[in-house]
């Protein structure tokens, strides 16, 4: 290849772009492009052909031309001869210019490609490097269809050069991203992995990156590469920075390679060989000591490179997760950077240990850094970072240091942000209820969170609030008092007003024994804010007047009054309307009694996921919270007891927002309905069947299915050629909600399609069962849904049976199946060291608290089955607590209204496998 | 009300900025360079918006004139003070260039003060401002001070556009019906838009205060003058049924009194010393075309393009027109063009993606005709040549129009001339507006 002079450069293109330049306007400036465009053709076109520099002075005109925004519809061909040339300039500018302008439908690709397969085959470096540039920067399918099968091969040949793997490597990367499905998996694989011993350091900066994707997608393919990852990370990090001459920057050995290593490693769990794992830690913990000493350049570079290994290097600790020792460290070394002059450090420091925070083994070594977090909150004037430091705040929250983390973020909304405030909003919110040891502050808390950011605070909040005052009898008195003090304020946030309207509604009886509360009082208090609120809020006050009508007999005249004036009656709004005109009516007609039923407290809300988490959760995108909130949940059940709110899972329930109608008139025929269908759709079932018995026999096979659901909760009940029912349940306590699905399998209608649930008599007084009624047609194929809303009042013994009629084509169906209702889903697990339950199961003496059954197994017994088993179950598997180590314990609470029953559980498999059951109970 | 105005280059450095209101920022200045001269398209529209606030600009050649407010302006008014203003520049220093307005900014701004007052456009009467914005240096002191009186009177009086006491020895007046013609002419020969947009200019030396009256070929003047005198009708609906032209609209000049035109729609004023511009017209009925264009193009293969253009001229044989260039647009692949010609000279120029056919002139009822043949080159794209039309320039020594200049009477009762002194001369130039031909 002859040497590139000076001289070689094009002159023409030269002075064509300075006559560009000089152009005085942009006619000007079109009219050369113009002149040089009808240059060019003719050149083209001429009869005699071009020399090799001339084609590429043309080409490298077209090309200037096209960048600068003109359309270049010729030229394509003269480029692609350009490519067979043996100059490397020539070929180089060949290739560039089919990088930028040839589209991949073009019918050159074909003569391209091939010239791409003669420079891959060509054995020249220099060829090989450019063509698999061009692969890679036009990177379409059509260029993955035609080589992703020839660069593994080249890549992992004996005899490439190290710049040809490099640019290989590189190339297939790209082709893997943009077609993933192109790139075969061979035998190829194991290979490049090898690669990762290369002398060459910059064939391993490729090889890394590509294998990292790669690994992302088929981890199983790539697991060798962990060990030879952590010996290349070792050489690397143990090195003098002398060592590694040409990657050191700025005293950094191989800075970007560490990086790509480190991430490499955080696709893959810990290292179970003992040696690898020893040397990993070894290397992060030399890396975590490097960080420690003095800077040896006051460049910024040094320091990033340096920081840059150092955070990837957290993220794998924290990615790994079971090095406390590490895990500490890098939150030490991580609370350093929290008062780092650099703002970008202290924002990764913020958000690193975010995630650190979730981390077991760290969550005590973060919350040390409380203050300085604090702090950062307070006079941060990056408002990234300041979100990032209420990011902590929210995940280093715990029980103990609740108090004061919702103190400082309720300090700190005041002054925050406007495009955070609403997240701010919702964490306190939710710190406040998980953490709350005390309800008083609880309330006190959001009552602050409305006063300070009103505007803020969501539906979702202020409803939380009312379920749980109103599920605890021990706050309603002082929410009630707190709320009538908030109140008195001359301007308040209408979200408060709609807490104090429904909550002195609700227990304003308990503080009118106060003089200053007298009822009178209340009620001109609440409705001097009447006027300034929104309809939904009048609408919320209207039920709030004709509860305290009910609550308040003296002052009945005066909210008659009130119900009575034009204002009400006459106005524009038609529920506001509505509700004043009926208010009145059910004032002046019904006797105290049937006040006193109709306006009856509000009977306390199901327990439900919080519908705040849900929301934030929504708000920040799944991902980031749902994991943080997860991985928490399972390991702090043991920090904070059991004041969790109910499980994630149950995410997929539309939770129904609240009702803000205090009285529930709309939902009282729902809720009764549950007893009177069963008689009125058997009297329509004598009309329309022969058959005498209005509830069919027990459907055949649905007994299997029910043994399968006493150890879980969700799956199909029951299946014929018509109908499929599955279930979905959920059990917390002595609450229960039994989600039922009933899906038509046929093409057609079904009609009058009435599902009914019977209890038996007995069952009717230990067993609460409220179902909402469902469409009576079901369509072809599609699916009903029947919610069924359990409360379990003392222990049982059957199940509740599950009748379905409705008319299929013309002919009547009717079937029964159980329904997978037991006591043991009322089962709460308590865990329990083996002395204490002895302890217990000896106490437990009297024969009528124990039951042992001895029975054959059915089935081979498989240890971790019956694990399952148990689990499911409900009761809690107690391990290392029974001396055999072959016998199985278990132990929980059922959960009634009325009582709690704890009961104690042994499994004794024997080698015979005869299986000996023994439970125990105590009736307290 | 403008709020300011600025002269641009067109490389967007500003020449000559002058703030009138308050409301307008020093960054104004910018915003328009970056949003309008710099900006990656074209702007097209005249008017742009921006911020709130609205330029309005002018190109001369490579100079941008805008003007600014952040009101609710009639665009229509900034956009006639800045012609006049482009007018005004001219009258004082000749072509509107970067070079003369860098070596004229102080007149520039001299003037800007007087014909725009707090962005209230003023008198811009180029004979008016003359006479008190001069280019000479300062006079003695005395003789000003009775001039000055003189101009003040004149400037606020009810005729600003003309000062007493104006002798000349030989009275003269000159006019000049300029007209350019618009055409798009399908390739079958069809018309499918025309019209004529004419100005009646007037150059005029008259002694004293004359009082002047203008009659021309207007259809509805001369039905009037028939219904007049009854026993004539016949004869002159013959005489001067196809002699009369329907005018569309027309605007004049602020000296000609227009409730006289109203009522008698006669056109009466006292004219202007020098130069000026009496009316401006536009008719779309019975246009005279001067040329025809027949184009002829045929595709041969992908490779190559014949083409032939014949032109005739339509109009009488004694009359020469004159600047003939027809300019046939080549496809944007052209490798090559041979051209034969039997008349004038034609050329490719591969600047403008067109073959140029110059003739020098050309009299009535002739015709001309022009081939070539276009190499092409394949290209890679299908996409078809969009064929724009051919176009053509000339310049014809009649009224496209068909407008007559009936009369110019000229009655100065205190001054001893009357209308037969006076020498009057009449001239017709008919101009190429945007002369298409579909091919």
């Amino acid at each position: 290849m002859p040497a590139v002079s000076k001289g070689d450069g094009m002159r023409g293109l030269a002075v064509f772009i300075s006559d560009i330049r000089n152009c005085k306007s942009k006619e000007a400036e079109i009219k050369r492009i113009n002149k040089e465009l009808a240059n060019i053709r003719s050149k083209f076109k001429g009869d005699k052909a071009l020399d090799g520099y001339s084609k590429k002075k043309y080409v490298c005109k077209l090309l200037f031309i096209f960048l600068l925004g003109h359309d270049i519809d010729f030229g394509h061909m003269e480029a692609v001869n350009l490519l067979s040339s043996n100059r490397y300039t020539e070929k180089q500018i060949g290739y560039l210019f089919i990088s930028v302008l040839v589209n991949s439908n073009s019918e050159l690709i074909r003569l391209i490609n091939n010239a791409i397969k003669n420079d891959l085959a060509s054995r020249n470096p220099t060829f090989m490097g450019l063509a698999l540039h061009c692969i890679a920067n036009v990177g379409s399918r059509e260029m993955a269809e035609a080589f992703a099968g020839e660069i593994p091969k080249i890549l992992v040949a004996g005899d490439t050069m190290d710049s040809v793997k490099q640019s290989a490597a590189l190339c297939l990367l790209r082709l893997y991203r943009t077609s993933p499905d192109l790139v075969p998996m061979g035998d190829w694989t194991s290979r490049v992995v090898h690669l990762l011993n290369d002398q060459h350091l910059g064939v391993v900066t490729a090889a890394t990156s590509l294998i990292t994707t790669l690994a992302q997608k088929n981890p199983e393919e790539f697991k060798t590469s962990v060990s030879l990852a952590v010996s290349r990370l070792s050489r690397i990090v143990t090195s003098a920075s002398t060592d590694l001459q040409d990657y050191t920057y700025y005293f950094v050995p191989a800075p970007w390679l560490s990086v790509k290593l480190l991430r490499l490693l955080q696709c893959y769990p810990p290292p179970e060989d003992p040696a690898v794992r020893g040397r990993l830690t070894e290397c992060l913990e030399t890396i975590l000591n490097k960080a420690q000493e003095p800077p040896k350049s006051k460049k910024v570079q040094h320091s990033n490179a340096k920081n840059a290994v150092l955070f990837e290097a957290i993220s794998l600790i924290i990615h790994h997760d079971s090095e406390p020792n590490l895990l500490v460290r890098a939150c030490n070394q991580l609370g350093q950077f929290l008062q780092h002059r650099e703002t970008n450090l202290r924002y990764l420091a913020l958000e690193s240990m975010c995630t650190l925070a979730s981390s077991e083994f760290s969550h005590e070594a973060v919350k040390t850094h409380i203050e300085t977090v604090i702090n950062a909150l307070k006079t941060e004037r990056d408002v990234s970072v300041r979100q990032r430091a209420v990011d902590l705040l929210y995940a280093m929250c715990d029980r103990s240091n609740a108090q004061q983390i919702v103190a400082e973020m309720l300090n700190y909304l005041e002054t925050a942000d406007y495009s955070i405030r609403e997240e701010i909003v919702l964490k306190v919110a939710i710190l406040a209820e998980k953490y709350a040891v005390d309800y008083t502050w609880y309330v006190d808390t959001i009552l602050n969170l409305i006063r300070i950011a009103g505007d803020y605070v969501s539906e979702e909040v202020w409803y939380r609030v009312i379920q749980i005052v109103i599920n605890r009898d021990d706050v309603q008195g002082y929410a009630a008092k707190t709320v009538f003090e908030a109140l008195q304020a001359p301007a308040c946030h209408e979200n408060l007003v709609k807490v104090g309207g429904y909550i002195l509604g609700e227990f304003g009886n308990l503080i009118a024994g106060d003089p200053r509360s007298s009822p009178l009082i209340q009620f001109n208090l609440l409705h001097s804010k009447f006027h300034l609120c929104s309809v939904p809020t009048r609408a919320l006050l209207l039920s709030t007047y004709i509860k305290f009508v009910n609550l308040f007999p003296e002052i009945k005249t005066t909210i008659q009054d009130v119900l009575r004036s034009d204002s009400q009656l006459k106005n524009a709004d038609v529920e506001l309307q509505q509700r004043a005109v009926e208010y009145l009516r059910l004032s002046t007609i019904a006797s105290t009694d049937i006040l006193a039923t109709v306006l009856e407290e509000m009977p306390p809300f199901p327990e439900r996921e919080s519908s705040i988490l849900a929301k934030l959760k929504k708000k920040k995108g799944p991902g980031t919270v749902t994991d943080l909130e997860e991985i928490k949940k399972e390991r702090s059940s043991d920090m904070n007891g059991s004041a969790e709110p109910a499980s994630v899972n149950a995410s997929a329930v539309s939770t129904p927002s609240p009702s803000a109608d205090l009285l529930g008139l709309g939902a009282a025929p729902l809720t009764n309905s549950a007893p009177a269908p069963s008689s009125s759709g058997s009297l329509l079932v004598d009309v329309f069947s022969d058959s005498a018995s209005a509830v069919a026999p027990l459907a055949p096979g649905s007994d299997d299915n029910f043994a399968r659901f006493v150890c879980k909760n969700n799956g199909v009940l029951f299946e014929n050629q018509l109908l499929q029912i599955g279930l979905k349940s959920e059990f917390r306590q002595n609450l229960g909600r039994m989600f039922i699905f009933y899906g038509n399998k046929t093409s057609t209608q079904f009609l009058n399609f009435t599902p009914t649930v019977i209890c038996s008599d007995d069952l009717q007084s230990s067993l609460n069962l409220q179902t909402k009624p469902v469409d009576p047609t079901v369509d072809g194929g599609a699916q009903v849904q029947q919610v069924v809303n359990i409360e379990c009042v003392s222990d049982f013994m059957e199940a509740p049976i599950l009748n379905i009629q409705f008319r299929y084509g013309g002919t009547f169906q009717n079937l029964s199946v159980k329904l997978p209702i037991t006591l043991n889903k009322f089962f709460q697990p308590t865990e329990m060291s083996s002395q204490d339950f002895f302890q217990r199961w000896k106490q437990l003496s009297n024969p009528k608290q124990e039951v042992q059954n001895i029975f054959k197994a059915k089935h081979p017994m498989d240890a971790e089955i019956t694990k399952a088993k148990i689990i499911g179950f409900g009761s809690a598997l107690l391990e290392e607590v029974d001396p055999n180590p072959a016998n199985f314990v278990g132990a929980g609470i059922i959960h009634t209204k009325t009582t709690q029953i704890g009961c104690l559980l042994r499994l004794e498999p024997n080698l015979q496998a005869q299986l000996i059951v023994t439970a125990d109970s105590n009736m307290k | 009300m403008i709020g300011g105005l600025f002269i641009y280059n067109h490389k967007g450095e500003v020449l000559i900025s002058r703030v009138y209101r308050d409301d307008i920022g020093r960054n104004a200045v910018d915003a328009f360079r970056v949003n309008v001269i710099h900006a990656r398209q074209q702007v097209r529209s005249p008017v742009t918006n921006i911020a709130r606030t609205s330029f309005f600009h002018v190109k001369r050649s490579n100079i941008w004139l805008a003007a600014v407010t952040k009101q609710n302006v009639n665009a229509a008014m900034v956009f006639e003070f800045l012609y006049k203003m482009c007018d005004v520049m001219t009258a004082y220093f000749g072509k509107i260039s970067e070079e003369n307005i860098k070596n004229n900014f102080v007149l520039i701004y001299e003037l800007l003060d007087e014909i725009l007052d707090f962005g209230y456009p003023q008198n811009s009467e180029t004979g008016a401002l003359k006479t008190f914005i001069t280019q000479q240096g300062i006079k003695s002191q005395f003789q000003t001070k009775e001039e000055q009186s003189q101009i003040t009177s004149q400037v606020t009086g009810q005729i600003g556009w003309r000062r007493e006491g104006i002798k000349y020895r030989r009275n003269e007046l000159f006019l000049d019906v300029l007209e350019s013609v618009n055409l798009l002419m399908s390739p079958q020969g069809q018309v499918l838009s025309a019209h004529v947009s004419g100005r009646v200019v007037m150059k005029s030396y008259l002694s004293g205060m004359p009082e002047c009256k203008f009659g021309m070929n207007d259809k509805i003047v001369i039905e009037k003058q028939g219904k007049g005198t009854a026993d004539e009708t016949g004869k002159s609906e013959l005489g001067s049924g196809k002699q009369s032209i329907a005018i569309d609209d027309c605007t004049f000049h602020q000296c000609v009194r227009l409730s006289k035109f109203d009522s008698e729609r006669s056109i009466s004023f006292i004219p202007p010393d020098g130069e000026f511009e009496l009316m401006r017209y536009r008719t779309t009925k019975d246009i005279i075309l001067p040329f025809r264009v027949i184009p002829l193009v045929r595709e041969v293969g992908r490779t190559k393009l014949e083409v032939k253009v014949v032109i005739k001229s339509n109009f009488k044989p004694s009359l020469l027109a004159q600047k003939i260039e027809v300019r046939i647009p080549t496809p944007l692949n052209t490798s090559g063009v041979q051209v034969i010609c039997m008349k004038g000279k034609a050329k490719y120029k591969a600047s403008e993606n067109a073959i140029v056919w110059k003739i020098k002139r050309m009299a009535g009822m002739k015709e001309s005709q022009i081939s070539a043949e276009i190499e092409l080159l394949p290209t890679n794209d299908k996409k078809k040549w969009a064929r724009p039309p051919i176009s053509m320039n000339f310049e014809v020594p009649f009224a496209p129009s068909g407008l007559k200049v009936r009369y110019l009477k000229v009655f100065e009762p205190k001054l001893n001339y009357s209308d037969h002194d006076v020498i009057k001369w009449v001239r017709y130039i008919g101009r190429s507006g945007i002369y298409e031909t579909r091919c």
